[in-house]
């Protein structure tokens, strides 16, 4: 049982306040992800909590105890790092073992445990092997199975498997996945990958310039961003971000992007949500997803006229830009289905899927679902 | 502007073969990329088409004119690199400005202002012009290494890898900007990259290399569907096409080791019947429904927040679904699933060359 709760986390490198006030509260056996570019302040929050940095001021909870002057050492809690930092004079067995050399445990038991931890991670056939002569997979196998072996408290983890080339960085973003699931060990992983994040969390923690953004399931932190650094992080291709006007019409409301000429329809309720939302003058930015925004090769009440300027086969799925007003609007297409660039096609924006955001503060407005 | 093509090209580096009897043929405008892993050739045969090296044997034509003997500046040739190899104390029109101020082209001074002038503007680095180069982003240099191809008006443009040092953002930004400007400009491309993402949204045609020899040429749409061997299919899409060995046994594809069967009877049956496959399926070709025919566990869901693409286990065959991002399964949860048996491709064991161009 590890609950791990971080109050008012305030941190400077000099004149570089690197974490603002952060807020943070983990409950037992979660899978956290903290999420973000590099220079983030993801790191240095992970390491605040293993006790590797100090912080200026808040408090870090570890079961409801402050542990900011506990040492490392004494916080019970495991790191694993992008490099491997195995010993290499020492056999794989050897290196899973010496976390246990300080706990008098018998022999025997320090062998049950390190097997034990070996036959978890599918690596009993490597346990004579040196360091050297393993695969970067390999390595990093080893060097979560030295920080399990001594059942930690919680498990961090600083972008573990992003020194791996992509095939195995999937092999092992699963292994690690399952691996949570059998030991239910509370986790803290970094990343700055957002399907990484998407695939591994529980909640994520998406974080931007030392500022914590938005805490959410991946679910919502896709389909609800809370402001545009969100919206335009995580999903890719990236979320279609255009200011526009929004006013009353007969038939109900029309939301405008700069430049157009025309409006895409949208059930009149917007007017009333935004309204109270306060932002229906000037500032407001459309948001919306490739897949939101539906396209139609025949013209179709609803859909407006526009220009499909380039087209990107992906295989699966097209991407095809099309020209609205002064704006860019990328769609998500089956493939083949828009026939050459240049076409006229007929484009609408799904009112469920749209975001409105206040172009001033960046947050999102909340409405359109 | 200018058709590219390479007859028989041969090159070796030592005892290293990078390329095998190359035949390759760039239209004028094209978007042409090369596609292929690290050490495939592709870079030895840009260098090639710009003069930098010479084949061994074969011929190297430019608008039909043997260009064997030509040096690399009468090629009339534009090189982009991954590394910006800008003049870092200039600023970026200096930099635009200095290819066009070589003795040996004689551009006016009037119309270096004006072929500067358009190229920032094609390129939106206008408000850039007067700041110096080691004061740029990643993405603002690799716009000015193109604005100082672009100033040239050369032949042919050719871009080794000129989007891989950037972020994931601005490498998905600069795809269709360097798209677009291909279109306005209607230049003669060839791009090199070993990222099968660029390679598809940019390519007019794609022509996929494998240890020095060309093993395929066609648009996106023919690499993608119908793949000429299995080193091509597993190399493009992402994720790339399920591969499963077995056999075909009246009208069923039979996995071996017998991990289970599908049915698949639109094949020839009779050709093919009984003899060692591997069954290709793109993972959005495996669909899940409670009555299809294999079971089967979830092994991993990936997250992709509009869709989630599923690793799916059978005994010790793992094969990818992708699914709509609203379907709920957990790991390790049973799943019912099937595929969609026109979409499959037929592979020879042996060879690895799909049956429709082994024949």
């Amino acid at each position: 049982m590890t609950q791990i709760e971080l109050r008012g986390v305030q941190k400077f490198f000099g004149e570089v306040q690197v974490i603002k006030d952060l807020n943070l509260s983990v409950a037992d056996n979660e899978f956290i992800v903290l999420l973000g570019q590099s220079g983030c302040g993801k790191t240095t929050t992970l390491r605040a909590i293993a006790g590797l940095e100090t912080i200026d001021d808040g408090d870090i909870l570890i079961d409801g105890r402050p542990v900011q002057t506990t040492k490392a050492s004494d916080r019970d809690i495991a790191f694993v790092f992008q490099l491997y930092a195995l010993y290499p004079h020492m056999n794989v067995y050897e290196n899973i073992a010496f976390p246990l050399k300080a706990t008098r445990k018998s022999k025997a038991e320090v062998d049950k445990e390190v097997r034990a931890v070996a036959k978890t991670l599918q690596i009993t056939h490597l346990l004579d092997k040196k360091p050297s002569a393993l695969s970067g997979g390999d390595m990093q196998r080893v060097a979560i199975g030295r920080a399990l072996v001594r059942r930690p408290k919680a498990l961090l983890m600083d972008e573990p498997i992003g020194a791996l080339d992509a095939k195995l960085r999937e092999e092992m973003r699963a292994e690690i996945k399952r691996l949570h699931m059998k030991q239910g060990s509370t986790t803290i992983y970094v990343t700055h990958d957002q399907v990484e994040a998407m695939s591994l969390a529980d909640r994520i923690v998406v974080m931007h310039e030392g500022i914590l953004q938005q805490i959410g399931t991946p679910q919502e932190v896709y389909s609800r961003p809370a402001n545009l650094f969100v919206a335009r992080f995580v999903g890719s291709p990236v979320m279609n971000i255009a200011p526009a006007a929004v006013r009353e019409t007969a038939a109900g409301a029309d939301v405008t992007v700069d430049g157009a000429d025309e409006g895409f329809q949208f059930p009149r309720q917007v007017l009333a949500d935004l309204g109270a939302a306060n932002g229906v003058s000037g500032k407001l930015a459309l948001g919306i997803r490739p897949e939101g925004v539906l396209i139609e090769r025949t013209a179709r009440a609803g859909y407006l006229p526009v220009e499909a300027t380039i087209i990107e086969p992906l295989g699966a799925y097209d991407i095809v830009d099309l020209k609205v007003g002064a704006q860019m609007l990328r769609a998500r297409t089956r493939s083949g289905y828009v026939g050459q660039p240049g076409e006229q096609v007929f484009a609408r924006i799904d009112p469920a899927q749209a975001h409105f955001f206040d172009t001033q503060s960046g947050l999102a407005l909340g409405v359109g679902r | 502007m200018a058709h590219i093509e390479l007859r028989r090209i041969s090159k070796r580096f030592g005892s290293h073969v990078a390329l095998r009897d190359l035949n390759l043929s760039i239209d004028d405008g094209e978007f042409f990329v090369l596609l292929g892993e690290t050490g495939a050739g592709k870079t030895t045969t840009l260098r090639l088409i710009a003069g930098l090296e010479r084949p061994d044997s074969g011929q190297v034509l430019i608008d039909g004119v043997d260009v064997g003997s030509w040096g690399a500046a009468e090629r009339d040739v534009a090189l982009v690199l991954q590394q910006y190899s800008l003049y870092p104390r200039y600023t970026v029109r200096e930099n635009l400005e200095f290819p066009l101020k070589s003795k040996i082209r004689r551009v006016e001074p009037e119309e270096i202002k004006e072929r500067v002038a358009r190229a920032a503007r094609t390129l939106r680095i206008e408000h850039l012009m007067e700041r110096k180069t080691d004061r740029l982003s990643g993405g603002e240099m690799q716009r000015v290494s193109i604005g100082r191809a672009i100033v040239r008006h050369p032949r042919i443009f050719l871009m080794d890898e000129p989007l891989s040092n950037l972020d994931a953002k601005l490498r998905e930004a600069l795809r269709t900007e360097l798209k677009n400007l291909q279109m306005t400009l209607g230049a003669t491309f060839l791009f090199v990259t070993h990222d099968q993402i660029e390679a598809m949204s940019m390519g007019d045609k794609i022509g996929v290399l494998n240890h020095g020899r060309l093993v395929q040429t066609g648009s996106p749409q023919q690499i993608y569907t119908d793949p000429r061997d299995t080193f091509v299919a597993s190399f493009v899409g992402s994720p790339p096409m399920n591969l499963l060995d077995g056999r075909l046994v009246a009208g069923r594809a039979v996995m071996t080791p017998l991990a289970f069967e599908l049915p698949l009877g639109v094949m020839p049956r009779q050709a093919v019947e009984g003899r060692p496959l591997i069954f290709g399926i793109r993972p959005e070709d495996v669909y899940l429904e409670s009555g299809a025919p294999v079971e089967g566990r979830v092994h991993d869901i990936e997250n992709h927040g509009v869709e989630k693409i599923l690793t799916l286990r059978v005994a010790d065959t793992m094969l990818r679904a992708t699914v709509p991002a609203q379907t709920d399964v957990a790991i390790e949860e049973p799943v019912r699933f099937a595929w969609n048996e026109n979409k499959v491709v037929l592979f020879d064991q042996g060879s690895g060359l799909s049956l429709r161009h082994a024949g």
